[in-house]
């Protein structure tokens, strides 16, 4: 996969490894995949696959790695405008309150203090935080402070938005509900989207297309297109569909996390000896 | 005022009210024991006699200008141990072979006795305001530092990469994040730095007899007025009671909520 077509992010054979006290490790190996514009893309994998490394490559965080991402056609070597990520821990700032964490990009550019004020207002609306704006993140529960940070990243409007597993810390009724919001200003704002996630029915619920990825060394396992009807909700879990392509998911998963826990386990042993 | 209202103001006004009756309870028995004979009153002073002290200290011992001259050396010492403490600390989790370096030394200083250093003071400084100035800034610089260094050092990576998710340069990662993240555990230092300052400038003028309310104490101790003591002793509590409430102002100036 070279050419970038139509697409606006590529991931072309990327391979990352890691010096570890037992050895070399490949976390990700020869990933390529291409996100299209409006498009919303998961990747999905046990633990261990890759995942996070993969977010860290995509955002720029992470530099050393093989093979080539590019945004529009433009090949990245660290963070970039186009790219804006929401990460899986608590990440608004505690000293500011709603506004000034979502205000935060827009005061990096030199915007006014009204019209950032204003620009903010409109995208703590759109998470649905109304009413909020003079609270700080410490009052606010989590489901809300990470809103807070979505509505940061999506006020410096990225062309493409790359989350991190970001409701992994919450109950599955609020991750539900959260994965409704997500879906209703992804498609509102036609939005970009990919989402790192190891969660089968939030992948299905908002997903495009499925990435599946395999246990370490992570590598691209299969494709899975998505074609369940749009405007979505939560609602579409309890279609028959949604069920058919979770089990679908799982299938693919399920050998693999198998692997994974199996290298947990022999990795323990090997630690701590084999039990008595 | 609603009846729930009322009930809300009472139950916030609670803690501060305890405190005072505890204080006044413990006076009032500290003075029948006193009273009884069960305390001997020429090691403990009965606090009505205290209270009188107070206006004696007032109108014979210009307790209120030795109030301020002990204020300003404390203040004085603050501002540069907060100017110094803070930029040492920063520049020291910059460098870490700075830090790697001087980082054990700083330690064993926190917790050293420096006031017995005040002849070497006496030496370099004169018998003035400024000895007991440098004696308060240096005892009170180590855990401005450390707490510096910590404060930074302690700042979540998730709100690092934040920041370089958003491609600060690094003046506005560290204005930006890094300082504010770290700012109520700079501030935990420059508590302490100023309690340290302040045990040591009071200790030093006690100790060379110059100055403020420590000069006064030792004074007024050694012609055995233990009320007028006490009553001077006062005075430095409320030094340091003004100092805290000034800080806990800043703080809540620069960083609105933790």
């Amino acid at each position: 996969m070279n050419a970038s077509g139509d697409a606006i992010l590529v991931a072309d054979r990327i391979a990352v490894r890691f010096d570890t006290a037992e050895g070399p490790i490949t976390a990700v190996d020869d990933v390529s995949f291409k996100v299209r514009p409006g498009e919303f893309l998961s990747l999905i994998g046990p633990s261990g696959c890759g995942k996070s490394t993969l977010f860290n490559v995509i955002g720029g965080l992470l530099s050393q790695h093989d093979g080539i991402v590019s945004v529009a056609g433009e090949t990245i070597s660290g963070p970039h405008k186009s790219i804006g990520m929401v990460f899986q821990e608590e990440s608004t700032f505690p000293w500011r309150n709603v506004t000034d964490n979502v205000a935060f990009p827009l005061e990096l550019v030199g915007m006014p203090r009204d019209k950032r004020i204003e620009r903010a207002r409109r995208f703590i609306s759109l998470v649905g935080l109304d009413g909020f704006e003079n609270r700080y993140p410490g009052e606010l529960s989590g489901g809300m402070r990470q809103r807070v940070a979505l509505a940061r990243t999506l006020a410096s409007e990225p062309k493409i938005l790359l989350m991190d597993e970001p409701f992994a810390a919450l109950d599955e009724q609020t991750r539900l509900l959260l994965g409704d919001k997500v879906l209703q200003i992804q498609q509102q704002l036609k939005q970009t989207t990919l989402l790192i996630t190891h969660n089968i029915t939030e992948a299905v619920q908002m997903s495009d297309r499925i990435l599946v990825m395999t246990y370490r060394p992570g590598r691209v396992k299969r494709i899975v297109d998505i074609d369940l009807p749009r405007p979505r909700s939560s609602a579409v879990v309890t279609s028959e569909a949604f069920g058919r392509y979770v089990a679908e998911i799982w299938n693919d998963l399920r050998e693999e996390a198998s692997r994974g826990m199996r290298d947990e386990e022999s990795q323990v042993l090997h630690h701590h000896g084999s039990a008595p | 005022m609603s009846q729930a209202a009322s009930r809300t103001s009472i139950a916030a006004s609670a803690p501060r009210a305890t405190g005072l009756m505890t204080l006044l309870v413990a006076l009032l028995l500290t003075e029948l024991l006193i009273q009884a004979g069960l305390i001997n009153r020429f090691i403990v002073p009965p606090p009505s006699e205290v209270a009188k002290a107070f206006y004696r200290i007032v109108a014979q011992e210009h307790v209120f200008r030795r109030f301020l001259s002990t204020a300003a050396e404390c203040f004085a010492a603050g501002v540069m141990l907060t100017l110094a403490g803070v930029s040492a600390g920063l520049l020291m989790q910059r460098f870490t072979l700075l830090q790697r370096a001087v980082e054990t030394w700083v330690a064993s200083i926190a917790a050293a006795p420096l006031v017995i250093m005040y002849p070497l003071f006496l030496v370099i400084f004169g018998r003035n305001a400024l000895t007991i100035i440098m004696m308060g800034f240096i005892s009170g610089l180590p855990p401005a530092i450390l707490k510096t260094i910590e404060g930074i050092s302690a700042t979540r990576k998730v709100l690092i990469n934040v920041g370089r998710s958003f491609n600060l340069t690094a003046t506005q990662q560290f204005w930006k994040i890094l300082f504010p993240a770290a700012l109520p555990t700079i501030f935990v230092g420059v508590r302490l730095g100023l309690v340290f300052a302040l045990i040591n400038v009071v200790g030093t003028e006690f100790l060379i007899s110059y100055g403020g309310l420590g000069a006064l104490i030792a004074d007024l101790a050694e012609r055995y007025d233990l009320a007028g003591t006490y009553a001077a002793i006062c005075f430095v509590i409320l030094v340091s009671v003004l100092f805290f409430l000034a800080l806990e102002k800043i703080e809540r100036w620069l960083r609105p909520v933790d």
